[in-house]
């Protein structure tokens, strides 16, 4: 060494070296003798008051399991960020899932088995069967959980429908009223006076919703000998309607690309009159984008007269992490059950829930679609009567609308390639006064069919 | 008898000698620099071109599948509109975006007062994050006839525009932000170059009866040609991997007449929430570089007559 200067130097770019490459493997670990999970939230943007609710709950939760730390982690389902999410292992260990999605990822091997857990629940035999099978293997062994079910409802302004002298408290039963009903918003306040979601797969998703109610399937058979139906007679229809509605009417604005999270703030912001949707969506759009609850309408989506003609549902599933560890899988599905299940089944689990949400001012009697049966929803919905704050008469029309109704599941195969090919059909149709549907819906349908035979 | 002489030996490089010239020291100072560039930039790029000959969505283990994740990119259908959309904003960009900022830099070095305030307000759009500018743009875009560029629009009598709404308007909109973007870095570029533009060339020039425009066009233009060819090469690469602006403007949209190459390469990835095709993302990202490499050279092989005349 020339001088000590240098050598002093020459150490502590050695050791500067060493510390980088250390800090690469380090771990956290704990030691506390406690398993520890991380649980799925709210969505990231959500209000305060929320958030306080939710810990709340947590805090009630550690209480009754001393030996359990939960660790909240805030989650949104995006098919976009799932993917990254759960290649990178940054996925809370307790998440939810699409019921759409449930079969694949449990052959992909993603999810933890559960049914030892789950088959420990007092109400195991009460799921209703057809909703429990979304999270079943072949072998029928258990991976997820039921959280909710859904079924696409018509969300209007009530403030809207009143500005364009239309009665907020009939809402149109029909697709042609709705059509009316749209283009007297649209003149009187220049609003888009309907609009449909056209982005990130959603466009897709809300346009099988619309076939499905004109009596049309997107998907006939199963598993690999599938065979798409985008270029259907309803999904036409239904694209005719939005074509009408939008070049003839001029009732759907000027702005066609939305999301699930962009038209719930348009709407919200009282720039859409009608659009279709989850029927769950009051709480998130108190919650993330602050509608007044006064202006919101909820009403059943209207069907045609099609023997086929249905209501598209859909709901999400409680799944843990495939890394868990089997103190984890038993934590976890016990948080599953005090959060999400066991106020549909139990009287005391559903007061305490109902009265911290209504203590927070956050939403209580959303309308939903039963994960046991009817009967056992009425009954969550009667012990929780005095804590519910949802306009109750404003979003009755749905159950009212949907009574007999048949309710179908969403396309089973490569549903998020098939909603995002159908993305772009609805944006030309949109966008475009000239978009030839037939043919947009031939290669549509062709491109999808070619990504399930090459399975 | 002459004899001649033998070169001399050169000293033979044993490890201690090398140890002696300061070759330990070098290598240690130079470690951390090799290591952060092996880790975070070397080692991805490998494995990428192995992930492209793979099957995997990175949880399961990967199966080796030959060159079929290239078979697959180059013969679906969306790689030809993506990749002339890429090309229609490339072309855009070069029409706008190039000669744009040499025309204010110009411009801005014949002010003689206040030039730094000139300076800032040019650089001010590069230190705006660039998705709170596109967030930003993107109300302004609002195709209502109350959105305020059809607002300002509606005051000289033209009337509301669809911005994004529509196929056609759709890509020049991403365009011209990305311009309002860009513009200030190339900018300070141009500066820098016409500061060693010395001024005994103007000087003669304008001796010689030459306006501003023979001296911007036979003093400045050869003087920058240097830099020109840079900026060039990197505006072309640039362009090539736009992403950020269709992401977050159209997400592709309207009807796909924004997807560019990079978009198809992040909706192989992540579109799909069952799993992502990363072997087909990066078959796409692998070819995209050497596509890109290849233009390069290409390019410097064509000008370097004209860079070094």
């Amino acid at each position: 060494m020339k001088s000590p200067r240098k050598a002093v130097a020459i150490v502590a770019v050695g050791i500067a070296s060493a510390g980088l490459l250390s800090a690469c493997s380090a771990d956290a670990g704990s030691d506390d003798g406690k398993v520890h999970i991380s649980v799925a939230s709210l969505i990231p943007g959500t209000e305060q008051a929320a958030f306080d609710a939710f810990d709340a709950r947590v805090a009630e939760f550690e209480k009754l399991n001393p030996d359990i730390v939960v660790d909240p982690v805030e989650y949104e389902w995006k098919a976009t960020t799932f993917t990254a999410q759960l290649a990178g292992g940054t996925l809370p260990d307790v998440f939810r899932i699409p019921l759409t999605d449930g079969r694949t990822l449990i052959a992909n091997g993603q999810l933890a088995d559960l049914t030892a857990q789950v088959e420990a629940l007092p109400y195991f035999d009460q799921f209703n069967p057809s909703v429990l099978a979304t999270a079943q293997d072949d072998q029928g062994n258990i991976y997820g959980i039921p959280r909710e079910a859904y079924a696409i409802g018509l969300h209007y302004n009530r403030d809207l429908f009143e500005q364009a002298g239309l009665d907020p408290d009939d809402p149109p039963t029909t697709w042609d009223e709705v059509r009316e009903d749209a283009k007297a918003i649209a003149d009187a306040t220049g609003q888009a006076g309907y609009m449909q979601m056209t982005q990130s797969n959603t466009g897709g998703w809300q346009t099988t919703a619309a076939t499905v109610s004109r009596g049309g399937r997107m998907e006939e058979g199963e598993g690999d000998t599938t065979t798409v139906t985008l270029d259907n007679d309803a999904t036409k229809e239904s694209l005719e309607f939005l074509k009408e509605l939008r070049w003839q009417d001029n009732s759907m604005g000027s702005n066609f690309l939305f999301d699930w999270g962009t038209i719930n703030q348009a709407f919200a912001a009282g720039q859409i009159g009608m659009y279709t949707s989850g029927s769950d969506l009051f709480t998130s759009l108190t919650r993330e984008n602050n509608l007044d609850p006064a202006i919101y309408g909820l009403a059943a989506i209207p069907i045609t007269d099609s023997p086929e003609a249905a209501i598209m549902g859909g709901g999400t599933l409680n799944v843990v992490s495939a890394k868990a560890t089997d103190e984890q899988k038993d934590a976890a599905v016990k948080w599953i059950d005090f959060y999400d299940v066991a106020k549909l089944v139990d009287q005391d689990a559903a007061v305490a829930d109902a009265k911290i949400l209504a203590d927070q001012d956050q939403a209580v009697g959303t309308p939903a679609l039963p994960i046991f049966d009817q009967a056992t929803l009425d009954q969550s919905r009667e012990w929780i009567a005095d804590y519910i704050n949802v306009p109750q008469d404003q979003v009755s029309y749905f159950a009212e609308g949907n009574v007999g109704r048949t309710l179908v599941g969403e396309p089973a195969v490569h549903t998020q390639d098939l909603y995002a090919a159908l993305d772009t059909v609805v944006q030309a149709v949109l966008t475009d006064q000239n978009a030839d549907i037939d043919a947009l819906l031939a290669k549509a349908n062709s491109d999808v069919q070619a990504l399930v035979d090459a399975d | 008898m002459s004899t001649l002489e033998r070169p001399a030996r050169t000293p033979r490089r044993s490890p201690v000698s090398w140890v002696r010239r300061g070759g330990l020291s070098n290598l240690l100072f130079m470690l951390p620099l090799l290591v952060i560039f092996g880790v975070f930039s070397w080692k991805p790029i490998v494995e990428a071109v192995v992930m492209s000959l793979q099957k995997t969505n990175l949880v399961s283990p990967a199966t080796f599948i030959g060159l079929d994740n290239y078979v697959k990119v180059l013969s679906d259908p969306q790689l030809g509109q993506a990749a002339l959309n890429t090309l229609y904003f490339a072309a855009l960009a070069l029409l706008f975006g190039y000669p744009v900022p040499l025309v204010v830099a110009v411009l801005m070095s014949e002010v003689k007062r206040a030039r730094g305030l000139y300076s800032a307000l040019a650089y001010l759009p590069v230190v705006v994050p660039p998705v709170v500018a596109v967030l930003l743009w993107k109300v302004f875009y609002n195709a209502d006839p109350t959105g305020p560029f059809n607002t300002v629009l509606s005051w000289v009598g033209i009337p509301p525009q669809p911005w994004l709404q529509s196929a056609a308007s759709a890509m020049p909109s991403l365009v011209l932000e990305a311009t309002w973007a860009a513009a200030g870095g190339t900018i300070i570029i141009y500066l820098a170059a016409l500061t060693s533009v010395s001024p005994d060339l103007y000087d003669a020039a304008e001796i010689d009866g030459a306006g501003i425009w023979k001296k911007v066009w036979h003093v400045t233009l050869p003087q920058l040609r240097g830099v020109l060819l840079i900026t060039f090469i990197l505006q072309i690469i640039g362009t090539a991997q736009v992403f950020l602006e269709p992401f977050l403007f159209t997400n592709g949209g309207p009807a796909n007449s924004t997807s560019t190459i990079l978009l198809l390469i992040y909706r192989y990835a992540f579109q799909n929430s069952l799993g992502g095709n990363y072997g087909a993302a990066t078959a796409l990202s692998v070819l995209l570089a050497v596509f890109l490499a290849v233009f390069s050279l290409i390019y410097f092989r064509l000008t370097k007559s004209w860079s070094s005349e």
